[in-house]
């Protein structure tokens, strides 16, 4: 379960972060949208502490994510995370890009590496290619590696910021359906998404960001069906 | 009148083994400054990298003066004053010594230069999956880094290679001080500078040969 209290982020002068309070309990899938700007990709970053926060606090599992003393190392690797830009490490393999932190992180023989490296791969319809580098890949092909990637540590929750927002639309689909198929096996996980669709059809909940704020929370029904917040209204007709 | 004939041909075998020792000097030199000055270059230029306002006021001024004060100069100062501090150096150490820190403030700006071109980005998913600094640092970050700059870490090198050549104002017999050695006895200059640039080529080109077949290796 991650719990956020009270969070607020500033950069420098600029408070990006306004209080947030959100429940995340296992096994939902929230999705999270909003205008450009509006702190969605901060609030992920605060979650695994990829940046530090300066009010409120997260807890993940019970411990206080940025207390000090906190192994962050270790707390990380129960948060999976995959980002827009889908950073494949270009100096390795497909196959060593995923075994690499299985390795190197939680210690495991190279041998065992490889072995979860490629179910992994497997799990994201990369079965066929172990041996390329990544700049032999598509950019669909890309990202679902670094879902694959992210799984390798075994995650209990995963983050995605705007996984298909740098992609062709025609490659859109496929990292969508890898996604969808994570919820389906019951992954925790917290969306960003300009894909209404997927927010719509998959998400349990949606969250709806507004200037630093949580402006709307419910059901995807309830956001997408009756909004009640003129600014989600507003954004709603922009989009479509 | 006896013509004298050797007067001509005074280049003998024994002169060949001569330019090869002194070559072999030249490498011996070179190999140990650039080894010392790329492994003291990547740690300045981390620190040049994070940016400390130490490593800002004090180190990059400092490699500056020694990126930009002629080698040549460099090298009589520190033999001269060198022995004020008590440390009395042979002409072989000295050189390495500033040839080391000459090398070093140039692949510091290269070193920097390599980490630059790993993206933030890239760093934030390596430390997502739970790497530490250190971790992200050995794994991600110096081999990206490495294969970005390392065309102008080869040119780095070699020119620390031809510029050991100064090292002779102090006395040390390398590959072009052994050569003029040998002009002045046999007054044969074209002949012994052509065999010295033989020798130069011949240390440099395996190094440009291999540097290419990485990068090619890379590229892939
Ligand atoms: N490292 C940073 N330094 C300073 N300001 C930043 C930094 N990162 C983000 N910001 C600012 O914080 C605000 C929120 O950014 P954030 O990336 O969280 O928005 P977002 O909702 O993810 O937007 P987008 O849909 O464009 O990704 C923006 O105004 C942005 O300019
Ligand atoms: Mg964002």
């Amino acid at each position: 379960m991650i719990e956020i209290r009270g969070l607020e982020k500033f950069y420098g002068s600029l408070q990006v972060l306004k209080g947030i309070d959100l429940d995340v309990p296992n096994g939902e899938v929230l999705s999270i949208i909003g205008a450009s700007g509006s702190g969605k990709s901060t609030l992920l970053y605060c979650i695994n502490a990829l940046e530090a926060i300066e009010a409120g606090s997260v807890v993940v599992d019970g411990i206080d994510v940025h207390a000090k003393g906190t192994d962050i190392n270790a707390l990380r690797q129960k948060l999976g995370m995959v980002f827009q830009q889908w950073n494949s490490f270009p100096h390795l393999t497909t196959l060593q890009n995923v075994a690499l932190a299985p390795q190197i992180v939680k210690g495991k023989s190279k041998a065992e590496s490889r072995e979860i490296a490629a179910r992994q791969l497997e799990h994201v319809g990369l079965g066929d290619k172990f041996d390329v580098y990544p700049s032999a890949l598509s950019g669909g092909q890309q990202q679902r590696l670094a879902i694959a990637r992210a799984l390798a540590m075994e995650p209990e929750y995963m983050l995605f910021d705007e996984a298909t927002s740098a992609l062709d639309p025609e490659l859109v689909g496929e990292v969508l359906d890898t996604m969808r198929l994570l919820a389906e096996e019951g992954m925790t996980m917290i969306c960003v998404t300009h894909e209404m669709s997927f927010a719509r059809d998959v998400s349990d909940r949606v969250a709806f960001f507004h200037q630093g704020v949580i402006e709307e929370i419910d059901t995807p029904a309830e956001i997408f069906g009756s909004p009640k917040s003129e600014h989600l209204q507003k954004f709603l007709s922009n989009i479509r | 009148m006896e013509p004298t004939a050797s007067f001509f041909f005074d280049f003998r075998i024994s002169d060949l083994w001569f330019l090869a020792e002194a070559a072999w000097r030249t490498l011996l030199i070179s190999t140990l400054s650039i080894t010392i000055g790329t492994a003291l270059g990547v740690v300045f230029g981390w620190m040049l990298f994070e940016g400390r306002w130490a490593a800002v006021l004090i180190l990059g001024p400092l490699l500056d003066v020694f990126r930009s004060v002629p080698l040549i100069i460099q090298l009589v100062l520190f033999y001269n004053f060198a022995p004020i501090i008590g440390l009395i150096l042979d002409p072989f150490l000295s050189g390495v010594v500033i040839l080391s820190i000459y090398c070093a403030a140039l692949v510091a700006n290269v070193a920097r230069g390599g980490m630059e071109a790993v993206s933030p980005s890239m760093r934030r998913a390596a430390r997502s999956l739970g790497m530490s600094y250190w971790q992200d640092l050995r794994y991600v970050v110096l081999p990206i880094g490495t294969r970005a700059v390392f065309p102008s870490w080869v040119g780095v090198a070699l020119g620390v290679m031809k510029d050991s050549a100064l090292v002779s104002v102090l006395g040390y017999v390398e590959l072009l001080k052994a050569s003029q050695i040998l002009i002045t006895r046999t007054q044969e200059p074209l002949l012994i500078l052509t065999i010295a640039g033989a020798f130069y080529f011949a240390l440099s080109y395996p190094i440009s040969r291999y540097a290419a077949s990485l990068e090619k290796r890379w590229a892939s």
